[in-house]
């Protein structure tokens, strides 16, 4: 059995946060297909303020990490995606409680917790064109690993793997939440950034726990 | 991109800083990102606050002032302001009568809304709040985010704003804010699309004689794309849209508005082609209003706002209003 220190999570954060930088303009340039072309731009500014926020106030256990994670993204992102990505990591947050390490089993509880939080906030399911088509498959995928007895590193991989399934799949579906949805069938045809974003994250997950 | 900016980072400092040295009647919470009043909370007196992303000026911080909010949260350009920003605001103009919020129909400020209310709520500050849906363009529907919240929030901020200037109670001007909103519906049109500071190019394409009909007010596109007709065309084919989902009669309040890159001329133009539709089917335009007032950066185009009138809206629209962006009988 695999378990993730404070240390790991916070890398999980600055990893992201450089994918999110890397990636904004495509962020953008999806928004901008089928919403309003903000993002990369929103979620570059909240992940810089999550890092920035773990850099002056160092946290203390992995929970801690992912609650000014939460925080910080739900005060600076702005937008939609800041109080859904902020309501997920403060959801994961509550669900570790102030365990110093986390096994796989509890890694995956607190993904099932922060797509919970995000479905209810959103009022989104799955099919609905948003994020939720990536993170649902996702921990489905995560959980499934383990299950099988899989390792934490390979279960991470499943997850974005899972992601990008579903972000590909958002290809297909009309938009029935969101600004996307606006377009009505005009929306089918475009990646959802919002799932986009997720395959982001939980590419950065599994980057930093492939060596656990 | 040719803009009048500095950087594209800083448009939003830049601009509200501008208007706290062009309004001295209102104070700019530079630092939380908020404008109230400059006098400070009337005792007593029912707050209103209003807020969502920048770039639709002179929407919301204009209609800060007598008779009409008292506090406004700016977003970043087309982004939602932060909870953080709409509690302090909120927490600001309460003078224990409780605060309104008007919220615009987008997924994004809704959230944020909502957030802030619970955050003040844990203050004891008491909220109620008002989502504005009037576009007609988008399906309201449980397969879509509901309708956008456009014109009528010129509408909702101004009638509402007039209540609680009279020291109605919270109940009374939330009631009168839904009234306004369940009587008001919009139409916009867009002739070219818009460009975000930050994003440096236009949010869609259109071609020379293309229009986008049922855009909204965020450079996204719209339902359908046209062949750019006369305006006698476009007014018909937005009030008939309005028409059709809410059956006009009698006095209304009408708006023919300018997303920020059409001149006043043209407003003109399609406000006869409207005045001729309404007087033909009968209907009485007892109100109007044709300019700039809620805007989507230099977007051209326009959007028609009906609100059927009753005597008691008719009379809180007529009472003295004193913001940057509206004004009258004062």
């Amino acid at each position: 059995m695999s378990v993730l220190d404070t240390e790991t999570f916070h890398r999980w954060i600055v990893e992201t946060a450089r994918l999110v930088e890397a990636n904004a303009d495509r962020l953008t340039s999806l928004d901008a297909a089928i919403g309003d072309a903000d993002h990369g731009i929103n979620l570059r500014r909240g992940f810089q303020a999550a890092v920035t926020a773990l850099a002056e106030k160092p946290a203390a256990t992995p929970g801690a990490v992912l609650a000014t994670v939460g925080r910080a993204l739900i005060s600076k992102t702005g937008g939609a995606s800041g109080p859904l990505y902020g309501t997920g990591f403060r959801h994961a947050s509550k669900s570790l409680g102030e365990a110093a390490e986390v096994s796989e089993l509890q890694l995956g509880a607190a993904l099932a917790a922060a797509v919970a939080g995000i479905r209810q906030l959103g009022a989104a399911a799955e099919g609905d064109k948003t994020m939720v088509d990536a993170w649902t498959p996702a921990v489905a995928a995560y959980q499934s690993t383990v299950d099988g007895g899989g390792a934490l590193a390979e279960a991470t991989r499943a997850a974005a793997d899972a992601a990008e399934g579903g972000l590909r799949s958002t290809v297909e579906l009309q938009a029935r939440k969101g600004r996307a949805s606006y377009l009505g069938p005009r929306s089918v045809g475009h990646e959802d950034p919002g799932a986009a974003s997720t395959v982001l994250l939980l590419r950065a997950l599994a980057t930093v726990t492939a060596e656990t | 991109m040719k803009k009048l900016i500095n950087a594209p980072d800083d448009v939003l400092a830049d601009a509200l800083a501008g208007v706290a040295a062009a309004h001295p009647s209102l104070t700019v919470h530079l630092d939380e990102r908020f404008i109230t009043r400059a006098g400070g909370p009337t005792p007593g007196k029912v707050g209103l606050v209003s807020g969502g992303g920048s770039g639709h000026e002179p929407l919301h911080g204009g209609y800060v002032g007598y008779g009409m909010l008292d506090a406004a949260c700016p977003g970043e350009v087309f982004t939602s302001p932060v909870p953080d920003q709409i509690h302090a605001a909120t927490t600001a103009v309460d003078a224990g009568a409780g605060v309104l919020h008007i919220v615009k129909n987008y997924t994004g400020d809704v959230l944020n809304f909502q957030m802030a209310a619970e955050l003040a709520d844990d203050d004891g500050v008491r909220v109620e709040s008002v989502v504005v849906n009037d576009d007609v363009a988008v399906e309201d529907s449980t397969w879509t985010a509901g309708r956008r919240g456009t014109g009528a929030t010129v509408f909702v901020e101004k009638i509402a704003g007039a209540a609680a200037e009279r020291g109605a109670d919270l109940a009374t001007v939330a009631a009168l804010a839904r009234e306004v909103n369940e009587r008001s519906r919009s139409f916009g049109v867009a002739l070219t699309p818009c460009t975000l500071p930050a994003a440096g190019k236009p949010g869609f394409e259109l071609a020379d004689d293309e229009m986008e009909l049922g855009v909204g007010i965020h450079g996204e596109p719209g339902r359908s794309r046209a062949k750019l007709a006369p305006a006698k065309e476009i007014a018909t084919t937005a009030l008939e849209a309005i028409h059709a989902d809410m059956p006009l009669s009698g006095d209304v309040l009408v708006m023919v508005n300018g997303m920020g890159g059409t001149p006043l001329i043209e407003l003109y133009v399609v406000y006869k082609a409207v005045a001729e539709w309404l007087s033909g089917h009968g209907v009485t335009i007892a109100r109007n209003l044709v300019g700039n007032y809620i805007t989507s950066l230099e977007m051209a185009g326009c959007s028609i706002t009906v609100c059927r009138l009753t005597p008691e809206l008719t009379e809180l629209w007529d009472a003295p209003v004193e913001t940057p962006g509206l004004r009258w009988g004062r």
